[in-house]
This record gives C-alpha cells, structure tokens and sequence, in this order.
C-alpha cells in the first residue's frame, strides 16, 4: 500500500487576504458552487507536481475573476475572452511557465471563442480549464453559449430557442477538430466518481505543462445553485441526469505519451548578432553632407506594376546615399502595386529633406503612356521628361525637355529584356540632370544586386549601352 | 557608425531590436504590415519571439502576458487596429504594463483608405479606451527618429510603466531614408519588484486591474495621475525652426512637420517671418512653450494637421485662448501641399 503524504505541498493559499473580510479561510464562491473543488483539484495537483512556483494562473472575467485570491503561484488577471491570448504572450515569453488558463462558458466560449480556439489550434504550451455550468454568473444569470435548450435564464426567461438563440456549444468536440492539442477531455465535478475522474484530467492537464508538452483542454462540468435557483442535490442532479446528456462525459484524446517536450528559442540581444542581421560591417553608405548649393533634384518614377519603377526609384536612392546627398523614395504603394500604375518619388538634396513626395518633378521617367497622361504636365518648366518610345504620339508641354527611349529594344540587346528600367537609369545618368557622379550608379547596382552577382554585370553592361545610346542620339 | 537605406516601417523593427525587445505579436493592416513582416524574418533569426496573432485583440493580448513576465514587447498597427486594441491597452495603463505600441495612421473614419492621415491623434493622445489614463505618445517625423522614436519608448515604457505609442502616418511607414545604425544594444533585465516572471521570487507579485473598493480604486486612479504629473513634468519634448523671430508659428507633427519645414523656407525667401513649432510628444504636449510663445506680441498660430482641428484644440488649450488658431488641414489620404499652407501665410500676412 502506497504511503499517505499527509499536509503536502498545496498550490492553494492556506489563507486568503488577498480576498479581505473577517473570513480568512472561506472563499467568496457561493455555497454549493463548483469552483471551490475545481480550484482544490488544480491547487493540489500544482503540489504535488511540484511546478507551483513555475506557474501562472491567469484569472478570467466572471465568478473566477479572483482566483488570485486562492492560487499560491504567479496569478495574472486579464480582460474578458483573452485569456488564451494572454497565455501564449506568457508561454512565448517565458518558455519554462506552466501557464493555467481558467475559463467559465461565457469568456470561453462566448466572446473569447476566437482566441479559444486559435490557442488550441496553435497548440500553445497552456492548460485550459473550462467550466461548464451553462450559465453566466457574475453577471446575473444571463443566457450562455451552453445554455440547453429549453433552459431558462435572465435573457432567455421563457427558455433558450434554438430559432432564436442557436444550439449549445460543444466546445470540447469543436477542439478535437484541431490536430494540434494534446489532451481533451469533460469530466464533472458532481459527485466523489466524478471528480476522481476530474482530478486525473486536472493532473493529465498540468502534467502535459509540467513536461513541456503542449495544449491541453478540460471541460469541467459544474453547477451554480444560485443562478440556475437549485438546491445543492438538484444542482447535482442537474448536472448527472441532464448536461451529461447535453454535453457526454469522457477523453476525447489523450497524445500525452506520444507528445515531445518542445523548448523555445533563446534570445539573443547582443549587438554584433544585430549587427550581422544587417550586415553592417559590408553594406554601409556615408553620411550625408549639407551643401545647400546642390539645391535639390525631384525625381518622379512611373509606369506598370511589374516594370521595375520601384526599384528603379531605390537604385537612383541609393545612388544618391553613395554620393553623401540627403535622399527619400517614397512608393505608392497597396492595390497600386497589384497591377495598374506604380510610381515612385525621388528627393535628391544637399540638404535635409522636407517633404518626401514629389508633386513637380524636375525628371519624369516614364516606363508607359498612362504615366505621360497622368504625370507629364506636373514637370516643372526647364524639366526633363524620360520616356519609352513605345508612347511615341505623345504632346508635350511647352519647356520640358523629352526624350524618348527604346528601352526595351536596348535591353533586349544588352541581354536581358526586362531590364528597361536599367536602361532608362543609364539616360538618366548620361544626360547629368540629377548631378550625381557616374560612378555611385555603379556601386548602387552593385549593392541592389548584392544577392544575385550574375545580374551585376548584367546590368553594368545595361548601363554601358544606355550611355552610348544616349551619347551618340541625344544633343 | 553604419548607415543603410531603410524603409520607415523596417526601421521600427531596427529600433526595437537594438532596444532589447523580446517578443512581436501583430495581425497584418496595410500601411503598418511590414513592421509585422519584418518582425517575422528578423526576431527568430536572433532567437526573439514572433507571433502572427489571430486579431488585433489577440495580438494586443499577448503583448499583456508577455509585458506582465516582465519582457520587452512592440505591437504595432493601424488606426483600425489599434481601435481594436484599446480595450487591452486600458488594461495595460490599469495593470501598469509596459508596452511599445506603433500606429501608422490611414485615412478613416471607418475603413477609410490607405493613405496617410493623422486622424488617430484623439485616440491615441487622450488614451484611447475606458478610464483615467494617458499614454506617452511619440510622433517621429524621419525613418531615422522612427528607429530612434522606438528605442526611446521602450525606456520610457518601463520607466513609468505603461503603454507608450510611436505615433506616425503612413508616409512616414512607407518611406526609405538612411539611417544610422544605434551603437549600442539593451540587453534587458526582468524587473523583478513587479513582474510575474514562473518563478518562486515573483510569485507573490499580481498583475490585475479589478479593483472593488470604491476609494481604494480612487486612490489608485489619483496615483495614476501623480504619475501623468511627473511625466509632464519630465517628458516634453518639441522642435523649433527658426522660431526666434517668427510672425506666424506653424505647428505641426509628423510628416506634416516636413512640409512645413521647406514651407518656412520658402516663405522667408519672400519675406515672411515663419517658424515651425514641432511637438515630439503629443502626450505630454509641449503646453509651456507654446503659452510663451502666444506671449509674444503679434505672433500668430496654424495649426497644419492631416485631421480635423484635433491637435489645434491642443494648442489652443496650451495657449489658453489668448490667440486665434488657424487651420490647414487635409483628410481622406491627401497630403498637405506647400501651396495651401502658403496661402494661408499670405492671408494671415496681409
């Protein structure tokens, strides 16, 4: 016979202060309330399992919403519903936590069904222990997710109508859809079979926690005599003789042997980790310089989506980085970029930026007609405009200056067709009108393609051709 | 030094993981989801924890247990998000977390659009949810101060513990600029004198904001407001440009503060004495300079604001009415132009 450990370890509170009043050992449950036993079954198991002082009991909205009265662990209250989210901000944060969600119907099942679920289906390193009473207490005996059918309550005062008000949730069958959880299973606490079961679901649950192991659901069936107006034995027979039938007893799974223990990354806050996410040590431009008499370029970049425009606007942003001037791209960006029209704005500056959007650029490229339309006559007068030739019968406004490019010709003999928007880069750099060097278009190919070498040299040779292109076609 | 072309929303990403931040929990919003997407590709690479949540609320929730174990945690979003996150949020001023929450402002009311905006101001600067409380609210106006700006708020977050906001706009999310890289890294200690850390020492610590007693919550509610106190009194943080002189002051936040900067300049080419008053923090508002400045004879006020008058009312609470507030403003995803502001200037010139 197994020795009888009398006085061991309790994950219960001898005494409860935290609770105030003249009764120091009396909990603020009403008689003949369920919670009471739970709470002895959950106190107990966290002693004997020895993980009291790794645990954290988050307290719900509703009766149990001072179950940090009576848990001698860590004990977090949150707000209605989010008690499983709160358990994974836990669990992620502090991987060695026993983290105890303790739920009635309302805040689990009611407002708080998303999180409930989404927890479970992540399986998230959590205990979840539901009570099931078919009715919110705190509140006033209103209408719950589990209410039976033909149960009366406050807001259902001629009983609940599945016309009206839906069926009884069956959240223990809802969860054993999802393949992550461990454990799931309903137990009651109605009488001494019953909860024997229960205190082994209790001490499955925290075990699973204990070993790191994974979700674990138990639904608890219990009672409110004060809310459902029952003695103790007719909320007892309530509980046997009528939501069992609603809501069947029993594992509905139980993973635990097969389940791994599963450890969470460790952080790593040091700076040359950082660092290195960057790769700081090689991809560094110089600060920029203040030199007001280089005034300022505004660049304008547009075209189809898919034809490199915002890229295209990085590179010249780059570029100008690479030559120590103040620069800003700035995209549209949303639908914009998922067909349709995309453009970018450039600001070249010898000085700090103000606005990054560019209403009258000085330099328009644009990769396609729609662009002309929509931006060509916003170019300040002494601008340049930058086209594909493609858009040959365009009219322009009086006092820019435009150039028309066979863009896609070019790249296609350069050796890569979609590389236009090299081309028009390699124009723009050749005609001089943004004022930076030659040489920083190079390095901010060199950066931009960083990842992919072969198309370095691919799109030097780009440029190389736009710029005998443009020498030898434009005065 | 190292100094790299960063995208606004990437660089709250840099700010938070040189400020030590442990955890990320997000829900994608166009224009703040590359903060989440970034989040995603860096955190786990340096070990650091990422959740996509299943909502804002969720996401928001998270942020509440991993803050209440004592880590450093960043949420971010959009006004519609963070709509959704402010009941949590009252729970964290009520518990007394520390939280870095960014918002990218969009266009609203409702779903709005995607373009950039500053109508969240109200809810972000007068707190937002249920309850007596404020949160710090900084608004960067550069890539480089939405990295710095982040950082910032992580200190300012366990400092007083609470829920600090970076509030910025969708310009400011989707914009690349260089950056300076920080040049040192926090590597954060639990603050074990409150946190509820799973471990025997902080047991007895509690995270909650129920509290029954009708005066011992006024007691609290009045603590919080000590608290408020002393981060007006400490926390004030504001720009001027080329205030000294000015006839007119334009005050302004975010990427409205650029537009007006180069509209300063501009109009001093022309003659006209103009400076820009810039708040950094929303929350405490700069409310003493300002009254001195409306002090001055003849200095007069434009509020320029992509909302409808919501930081004029500020200003005109700061200067306690003394003068008229003018209004420059534009809604619906539609950025202010120097033009408009111009002729306003000329107006109030004249």
């Amino acid at each position: 016979m197994a020795e009888k450990i009398i006085g061991r370890l309790s994950g219960l509170y001898k005494e409860f202060p935290r609770k105030g009043g003249t009764a120091p050992t009396a909990t603020h449950y009403c008689p003949g309330c369920g919670h009471g036993i739970l709470h002895k079954l959950i106190g107990e198991a966290m002693g004997d399992l020895e993980i009291a002082d790794r645990t954290i009991v988050i307290s719900p909205v509703g009766c149990s919403v001072f179950a940090y009265y009576y848990f001698n662990c860590g004990n977090i209250q949150v707000a209605h519903g989010r008690a499983p989210a709160v358990a994974t901000g836990i669990s992620r944060a502090e991987d060695n936590a026993v983290v105890i969600s303790y739920q009635g119907d309302g805040d689990l099942a009611s407002i708080g069904l998303n999180e409930t679920l989404q927890a479970a289906n992540r399986g998230e390193k959590l205990a979840v222990f539901f009570v099931n009473n078919t009715i919110y207490g705190m509140t006033g005996g209103q209408m719950a997710p589990t209410t039976l059918i033909g149960e009366k309550t406050t807001t259902c005062p001629t009983g609940r109508d599945p016309r009206f008000s839906g069926y009884p949730i069956h959240m223990c069958e809802l969860i054993n859809n999802l393949k992550a959880p461990v454990f799931i299973e309903r137990v009651a606490i109605s009488d001494i079979k019953n909860i024997r079961k229960a205190r082994r679901a209790v001490r499955k649950a925290l075990e699973i926690q204990r070993d790191g192991k994974g979700y674990a659901f138990v639904e608890v069936l219990s009672n409110c005599p004060t809310n459902l107006k029952q003695d103790s034995q007719e909320s007892i027979d309530f509980i046997n003789n009528v939501m069992t039938k609603e809501f069947p007893l029993g594992n509905l799974r139980d993973n635990s042997e097969e389940a791994e223990s599963f450890k969470r990354s460790v952080s790593d806050f040091s700076i040359d980790s950082i660092n290195g996410l960057y790769d700081l040590k090689n991809d560094s431009s110089p600060d920029a310089i203040n030199d007001p008499e280089f005034g300022d370029v505004q660049v304008k970049v547009a075209g189809f989506g898919g034809q490199g425009v915002l890229s295209m606007g990085l590179i010249l942003a780059r570029a100008a980085c690479k030559d120590s001037r103040h620069v800003s791209w700035y995209p549209s960006y949303g639908p914009e970029q998922r067909g349709g029209t995309s453009n970018c704005s450039v600001m070249i500056s010898g000085e700090l930026v103000g606005s990054p959007v560019v209403h009258s650029p000085d330099v328009l490229i644009a990769m396609n007609r729609p662009s002309l339309e929509k931006f060509a006559d916003d170019v300040e007068p002494g601008g340049v405009i930058i086209y594909d030739s493609v858009a040959s019968d365009f009219k322009f406004k009086q006092g820019v200056k435009a150039v028309a490019v066979p863009a896609r010709q070019l790249a296609a003999k350069g050796g890569s067709e979609r590389a236009a928007n090299t081309v028009m880069l390699g124009v723009l750099k050749t005609l001089g009108c943004t004022k930076l060097s030659d040489e920083v278009f190079y390095q901010a190919i060199a950066d931009n393609f960083a990842a992919k070498p072969k198309l370095i040299d691919l799109n030097h040779k780009i440029l190389d051709q736009a710029a005998k292109w443009t020498k030898e076609n434009i005065k | 030094m190292a100094t790299q072309l960063i995208k606004g929303n990437h660089a709250v990403i840099v700010g938070a993981l040189y400020a030590g931040c442990d955890c990320y929990f997000g829900y994608p919003i166009t224009p703040a989801s590359e903060i989440l997407q970034e989040a995603s590709q860096l955190f786990p690479k340096v070990g650091r924890k990422f959740v996509q949540a299943e909502s804002e609320e969720a996401a928001v929730n998270m942020a509440y247990g991993a803050a209440s174990t004592g880590h450093r945690v960043l949420t971010a979003s959009s006004g519609l998000g963070i709509s959704l996150k402010q009941e949590c949020i009252s729970y964290m001023a009520g518990s007394q977390l520390p939280c870095v929450i960014v918002d990218i402002m969009r266009a609203g009311p409702g779903l709005g659009n995607i373009g950039p905006e500053q109508g969240d101001y109200n809810q972000v600067v007068k707190g937002g949810g249920h309850g007596n409380y404020k949160c710090i609210v900084l608004a960067p106006n550069s890539v480089q101060e939405m990295c710095d700006f982040t950082l910032r708020a992580f200190d300012l977050a366990f400092e007083y513990r609470g829920p600090v906001y970076v509030l910025a706009d969708a310009v400011l999310g989707q914009m690349v600029e260089p950056i300076r890289f920080p040049e040192k890294a926090v590597e954060p200690k639990i603050d074990t004198s409150w946190a509820v850390n799973a471990t025997a020492e902080t047991k007895e610590n509690l995270i909650t904001s129920i509290v029954l007693d009708f005066q011992i919550l006024e007691d609290f509610n009045y603590e919080l407001q000590e608290k408020y106190a002393l981060i007006e009194k400490n926390e004030v943080d504001y720009e001027e440009y080329k205030i000294e002189d000015a006839d007119i002051v334009l005050v302004s936040y975010g990427i409205s503060s650029r537009i007006c900067r180069t509209t300063v300049d501009q109009t001093r080419k022309q003659g006209i004495k103009v400076g820009l008053f810039r708040p950094i923090s929303l929350y405490p508002f700069p409310n003493d300079r300002l009254k001195e400045l409306a002090g001055k004879n003849g200095c007069q006020f434009v509020s320029v604001e992509m909302s409808n008058g919501q930081m004029l009312e500020d200003i005109k609470l700061a200067i306690q009415c003394s003068k008229q507030v003018h209004l420059v403003n534009r809604l619906g995803g539609n950025l202010i132009t120097m033009d408009q502001i111009i002729s306003k200037i000329k107006e109030l010139a004249d």
